[in-house]
């Protein structure tokens, strides 16, 4: 092998670089082409169009639209489903990233350390993750109804009230957060595993010599500061998915009762999809994506650390 | 990890069985309770496909139903709605979306692993912005052009947007940066073209990361309701989420053993196939590690 890099590197075989230098820009070009050109029709392009159309009065269908300037962001301010989505989308992410985070590192830390039962643990916490959360919403719904569902007549059972976990303004986002917990435990379990096996054993025979074998010592002295990265990127990540949530309030509250569930990507789909503002829907999603890019960036940042083979 | 703590201690056998006994009993406690709760609307969908109407909803929870009614509830879930169209549509979307998003993304990922051409750096770049972007943003754009072309309610529309992946770009790429490059160029000594080493000679060796990047392309593309629902108005052309959607208001959403039997078959396909492949869908997550 290394003959053949010498004999192309020196300058006597200038002629077969150059020619090389040629290939490698043309199949460069063509290898990159159709990617490029997709690239721009489904990213960049409509990402030009989500800008300009903010700024106008378009809606589908008319023939004509005017610009109206930052009209679009001044009624995104004023208007009142908009301020509740975003405090309902937040108050979401504050339940979920949180929980979804520290629970799914307890249980990855308790089942790192089972030999045995593992996978079987493994199985069950990362069921929720390929199924269809669609689907699985509907059985949720069923189990959450005020008289007939089963937790509340487990609740009932324990001498607690019937609690009407959808219809019940303060309780729906804490519920359906709890639901957003259930799906992405196992996913986040799996990165935190996969973490955990990288911590290098000998740190841990360390800290048992010098006396610190108790198990909360030995979390806070080698797997908390060990897990660090992942720690970071499974909660970027989480905040990504939190807040996106569209999915169980489509289908299990449609932003009731009484608007306590309205979400941004919900208030979006709405007004862009059902009542077709298109110009008001490209203002939300720039508020949308304002949200969530700083997030992304970091995301990214991060990934572009962590994989390497 | 538990031997060598042991070892290290001074012996006093009966006393550290009991606190490991302890210990072990409050884990599995944690962990089985955890469980039940991961559980739990599975076993509820399982239970009450096979449940009478009556049954569902009695106060005293039953595994197995007094009047086993599986047979009916399949039947008027499968009879009421396309629900196999629905897998049907699934697989030909998701299947739709992976070869494309694997034909376009691998050229590009070696030509930017691998070759110098002009455009390179700014190309890379975009790749990076395009990682940041969510899928949800170009969303309103693409409907108002699809609704244009009069595209939409087609298999096109729900698949075009996916078509190039970035995620699939960066993984590939850094997967092909690490193949040695005098492989590459011995292979070009010999007369190989680019086209055929990218194919033949770098692909097969990239196929971890195509496996892990097809299981997350597919279980994502399965369960997305976001974009279907918009573009689709036909029922017949519904993937499997937005089928169920239908299925659920539709009036036999009140009948909620056919209703258990429906999200059982909208389900089983995905949960099989992590059942059966486990290993891969794990490595897959932890190699890609995005949704």
């Amino acid at each position: 092998m290394n003959a053949i890099i010498a004999e192309i590197t020196p300058l006597a075989a200038a002629p077969p670089a150059s020619r090389q230098r040629w290939i490698e820009r043309f199949a460069g070009l063509g290898f990159a082409a159709p990617a490029f050109i997709l690239l721009v029709l489904t990213n960049l392009a409509p990402l030009a169009a989500l800008a300009f159309l903010s700024f106008t009065n378009y809606e589908l269908g008319a023939l004509d639209f005017s610009f109206v300037g930052l009209k679009n962001f001044g009624t995104a301010l004023q208007d009142p489903v908009i301020r509740r989505s975003i405090t309902n989308t937040l108050l979401y992410v504050a339940i979920v990233v949180p929980g979804g985070v520290l629970i799914s590192l307890l249980v990855a830390i308790l089942i790192h350390q089972r030999k045995r039962t593992r996978s079987l643990y493994e199985v069950i916490y990362f069921l929720p993750v390929t199924s269809t959360l669609i689907a699985m919403a509907t059985m949720w719904q069923f189990l959450l109804h005020p008289t007939l569902g089963l937790i509340n007549q487990v609740l009932k059972g324990l001498g607690f009230a019937e609690t009407a976990f959808l219809s019940e303004p303060r309780l729906v986002i804490p519920t359906l957060a709890a639901i957003g917990i259930w799906q992405l435990v196992g996913f986040n379990m799996v990165l935190f595993l996969a973490g955990l096996s990288a911590i290098p054993r000998d740190l841990y025979e360390a800290v048992d010599i010098d006396g610190a074998s108790h198990p909360i010592d030995r979390f806070l002295k080698v797997t908390w500061p060990m897990l660090g990265p992942t720690t970071m990127f499974v909660t970027v990540t989480t905040f990504i998915t939190a807040f996106k949530i569209f999915d169980t309030v489509a289908v299990m509250t449609r932003g009731g009762p009484g608007g306590a569930s309205e979400v941004l990507l919900y208030a979006i789909y709405l007004e862009g999809f059902q009542y077709f503002h298109m110009s008001y829907a490209a203002t939300l999603t720039l508020v949308f994506l304002a949200f969530t890019l700083v997030f992304s960036v970091l995301q990214t940042f991060v990934l572009d650390r962590r994989v390497h083979y | 990890m538990g031997t060598s703590v042991t070892i290290a201690r001074p012996p006093a056998p009966a006393a550290i069985r009991m606190r490991r006994l302890v210990s072990l009993a409050l884990v599995h406690g944690v962990l089985i309770g955890g469980a039940v709760f991961m559980l739990l609307p599975f076993v509820f969908m399982l239970t009450s496909a096979i449940k009478p109407p009556g049954e569902i909803f009695e106060a005293t929870f039953r595994l197995w139903p007094r009047q086993f009614f599986g047979w009916q509830n399949f039947e008027a879930a499968l009879s009421t709605a396309p629900l196999l169209r629905f897998l049907l549509n699934g697989l030909i979307v998701c299947g739709g979306i992976l070869v494309v998003q694997l034909l376009v993304a691998i050229p590009c990922a070696y030509a930017l692993a691998k070759l110098r051409f002009p455009g390179r750096p700014i190309l890379f770049s975009l790749v990076l912005l395009g990682l940041c972007i969510p899928v949800q943003a170009p969303s309103l754009p693409l409907y108002i052009a699809f609704a244009e072309l009069g595209i939409l309610n087609t298999y096109l529309s729900m698949m075009m947007p996916f078509f190039l992946s970035v995620f699939a770009i960066f993984l590939f790429r850094q997967f092909f940066k690490s193949y040695p490059d005098e492989i590459i160029q011995a292979a070009r000594l010999d007369g190989v073209g680019e086209f055929e080493i990218v194919w033949r000679i770098v692909v097969p060796s990239a196929w971890p990361a195509i496996a892990a990047f097809s299981i997350f392309s597919v279980v994502a593309h399965w369960n997305d309701l976001y974009w279907p629902l918009i573009v689709i108005s036909d029922t017949k052309l519904a993937t499997p989420p937005l089928g169920m959607m239908y299925f659920a208001d539709s009036e036999l959403g009140s009948n909620y053993g056919a209703l258990a039997a429906g999200a059982t078959i909208i389900t089983a396909p995905l949960v099989i196939a992590f059942l059966i492949a486990r290993r891969h869908f794990i490595a897959g997550i932890t190699m890609t590690g995005i949704k």
